[in-house]
């Protein structure tokens, strides 16, 4: 319950309006944007957004690159959550070219989209808590990061920008050390992951702060094109895994937690529950992990091994295609969507035959919802102003591109 | 709902505005002329047959040297009851490049709209606020374009003969510089 | 307690009850270790450096605890990710804010160079528009590699003369940047 209209109700003494620049760097922004907000006293009237400070022309560049060259690309959007932006991407050309991969990589892909998704709602909900006060709960959650961090290194040698998974596959398999330490996370991170709960979800200071702090409601959420935890919240379940399943997600039983009124504490609530769905699935995962090729037999887009290479001349010629990036892709448009950390993460890919797209439209959901902010915060306090703005998790990679 | 309702009910309402639905990789294409662009996807969204209360991307594309068919818009909905998606391209011309907005049916157009001006100069008419979104304002060009090249045409550290761009088959950097003054 | 090193003191002559060395030296001394960073961070190394700044690679045993967001308190300024040039008056106009004496630390390869977005809108380097004291490759850095490029920058500040800003060179470099 809001009681703060009847406390700040003459909060304004002479009538005037004030202007204040929040941005574009400003420590509780997480990221470049700004707000030029038109202040009532401590009262916000309205919004005028600037983005594009970080605008490095994805789209233009992807023209220009061969097919496999642009998954790095897409590390660079949501990049608190790469595995999921470069897993989507190769999936799109896996639709494109019509491919099928074996169940093998379909289960290692959900584990490490999973884990990622996890990575991305710790980043999340640790920053409300620092917006509100409590920097206690991020330094515990970052250390959590870590461990998934040494994960990713372990597939794929690279820590944040993770350039993860090939198309037709992934580049090589879960070594046991892998295993094992996807095990030992799943022993662990519940224990500590509790902590921050026990630390926040149930503060009485913590949900005084937070609730009622830019609701948005179901119908309005939907008209600006929300998707991901901010629709949830507001009551809308809509998830791409559930809709349109991909990547076997239809094998695993999970629920899609969903708020009602679609302030931060359900945002907050949301993604705390998400993460305990993502550890289930990654469980299942592990333990139904079917036996098989860590890849598909597509040698047209799959480097072959290397001892091949020297050996083979057919494996030569693939491997020559492939690093020059001459790759026989079919003509033809293709929308594919994933379920990023912010929703629904989309790939437009038009293909002339060329050795790059054509066109590549990436469908951003921070991009499309973050529209929806000077609605949300009409009225509001400047301080509930912030946290909203943490709270929809603006990533400032995805909303630029 | 599948492929025939949806288009028994446009029929229905827009009798012999589909011509030719395409499903290139399962998803129903349809192309639409620009002036009946806007009552068609008011229709979409009320008609309970239809259902489409959700744009999932919207975003153009240019084929050069097509005339009257340049510049596609190309618009993504679903119907998430049904679960059914549903692509409309429409496509104009450089001298003409108005597009009605959808910014008063969906919400969520505003920003696509906006970045669709700034990659490829399309005038979405009606659109509250239609300025420069993620380039910058003084900005004389629309860079998604496919006359310009991708790199800035300014900078002084890299030089072009050793990216293979001054010479080499046929298309030099100059040549792209003349077409982009030709086509303003 | 032996694992804890405790900075070395420099050179000077010591007597009982009393240390005397070179002016500048003690300062540089208490620069260094106690720089007061303004975090400016753009995209995907910023995360990397809220995982330096995080307890496992822990970037408050060099002094820097306060992450100082106002640049009229902030020693070093440090970019990391990529700065478009709609950014670029933004980054400059931070860097003037600065007071004297100031140093830039470039982390990341946007910051550095452009990085891989050779593209119309990315500047291609932060040292277009400031002057850079330290860069820091990698795409991200290593949280390793940015604490090296920390240790690089408060070698600078340790062995920097007093009188360096106010020298016809500086003075000539921020020249060269029309910076006043």
């Amino acid at each position: 319950m809001n009681t703060t209209p009847q406390l700040f109700a003459n909060d304004s003494i002479d009538g005037e309006l004030a202007t204040l620049n929040l941005g574009p760097t400003h420590p509780a922004t997480h990221g470049i944007f700004q707000n030029v907000l038109k202040m009532d006293g401590e009262r916000i009237i309205s919004a005028e957004q600037t983005v594009g400070y970080i605008h490095r022309a994805f789209e233009k560049i992807a023209e220009r690159r061969p097919y496999n060259q642009i998954t790095p690309l897409t590390d660079r959007l949501n990049y608190c959550s790469s595995p999921i932006n470069n897993l989507g991407w190769d999936m799109t050309v896996e639709k494109l070219i019509g491919i099928e991969v074996p169940k093998r990589v379909d289960y290692m892909r959900v584990i490490i989209m999973e884990l990622a998704r996890i990575s991305d709602h710790l980043v999340c909900n640790s920053v409300i808590g620092v917006d509100t006060g409590a920097l206690t709960g991020f330094t515990y959650m970052f250390q959590e990061r870590e461990r998934i961090y040494d994960i990713f290194e372990g597939v794929c040698g690279a820590r944040l920008t993770t350039n993860i998974g090939r198309i037709g596959g992934f580049e090589r398999d879960f070594s046991s050390d892998v295993i094992k330490q996807i095990q030992n996370f799943l022993k662990e991170f519940p224990k500590r992951f509790n902590e921050f709960g026990n630390l926040l979800n149930r503060n009485r200071i913590f949900m005084d702060r937070v609730i009622g702090a830019g609701p948005i409601s179901g119908d309005r959420a939907l008209n600006y094109g929300f998707t991901g935890p901010n629709l949830r919240a507001a009551g809308v379940d809509y998830d791409v895994r559930v809709m349109n399943p991909y990547s076997s997600y239809q094998d695993f039983e999970f629920s899609v937690p969903v708020g009602e009124s679609g302030d931060t504490f359900d945002r907050f609530m949301v993604r705390q529950e998400e993460i305990y769905q993502s550890l289930s699935i990654i469980r299942q995962a592990l333990d139904k992990m079917p036996e098989g090729n860590y890849h598909a037999d597509v040698p047209e887009f799959y480097l072959p091994p290397k001892k091949d290479v020297y050996r083979s001349m057919e494996a030569l010629i693939y491997h020559f295609k492939i690093i020059m990036g001459e790759m026989k892709i079919p003509e033809g448009e293709v929308y594919f969507s994933v379920e990023g950390g912010n929703g629904e993460l989309g790939y437009y890919l038009i293909s002339d035959g060329g050795r790059t797209p054509y066109r590549l439209h990436f469908r951003r959901p921070c991009f499309i919802y973050y529209q929806a902010y000077p609605e949300m915060i009409k009225g509001s306090l400047l301080s509930d102003a912030i946290l909203t703005m943490s709270s929809m998790n603006v990533i400032a990679g995805e909303l630029d591109a | 709902m599948d492929k025939e309702s949806l288009l028994n009910a446009i029929e229905s309402q827009f009798p012999g505005l589909i011509t030719n639905p395409a499903e290139p990789h399962g998803m129903l294409t349809l192309e639409i002329p620009v002036n009946q662009l806007k009552p068609l996807v008011q229709f979409l969204k009320d008609d309970e047959r239809t259902n489409f209360v959700f744009l999932t991307d919207l975003c153009g594309v240019h084929y050069p040297n097509k005339g009257e068919k340049e510049f596609a818009v190309v618009y993504h909905l679903h119907n998430l009851e049904a679960n059914y998606r549903l692509r409309l391209k429409t496509f104009v011309g450089r001298e003409n490049i108005d597009v009605p907005t959808l910014s008063d049916i969906y919400s969520a157009a505003n920003w696509m709209e906006r970045e669709t001006f700034d990659f490829y100069g399309i005038n979405f008419v009606g659109h509250p606020n239609l300025v420069r979104i993620l380039n910058m304002d003084d900005m004389t060009y629309h860079p998604m374009r496919k006359e310009y090249p991708m790199e800035d045409a300014t900078r002084t550290d890299k030089d072009d003969r050793f990216f293979g761009r001054d010479g080499h088959e046929g298309v030099t950097f100059d040549n792209k510089k003349q077409i982009a003054k030709q086509n303003g | 307690m032996e694992d804890v090193q405790i900075t070395q003191k420099p050179q000077g002559l010591e007597g009982e009850g009393f240390f005397a060395t070179k002016l500048g030296d003690a300062i540089g001394l208490a620069r260094a270790n106690s720089l007061w960073p303004l975090p400016f961070a753009t995209s995907c190394c910023g995360i990397e450096f809220m995982a330096t700044m995080g307890s496992n690679y822990d970037l408050a045993r060099f002094g820097m605890e306060r992450m100082s967001f106002s640049p009229r308190q902030a020693d070093l300024l440090m970019v990391m990710g990529t700065i478009a040039k709609k950014m670029g008056p933004i980054l400059r106009q931070v860097y003037e804010q600065m007071a004297e004496p100031k140093w830039v630390i470039a982390v990341g390869a946007c910051a550095s160079s452009g990085g891989i977005f050779d593209s119309y809108s990315v500047l291609q380097g932060i040292d277009k528009v400031i002057p850079v004291d330290v860069y820091v490759p990698g795409c991200p850095p290593r949280p390793e590699q940015i604490i090296d490029g920390i240790m690089k920058i408060q070698e600078l500040v340790k062995d920097e003369s007093l009188r360096r800003r106010y020298t016809q060179e500086y003075k000539s470099l921020l020249e060269s940047y029309n910076i006043s």
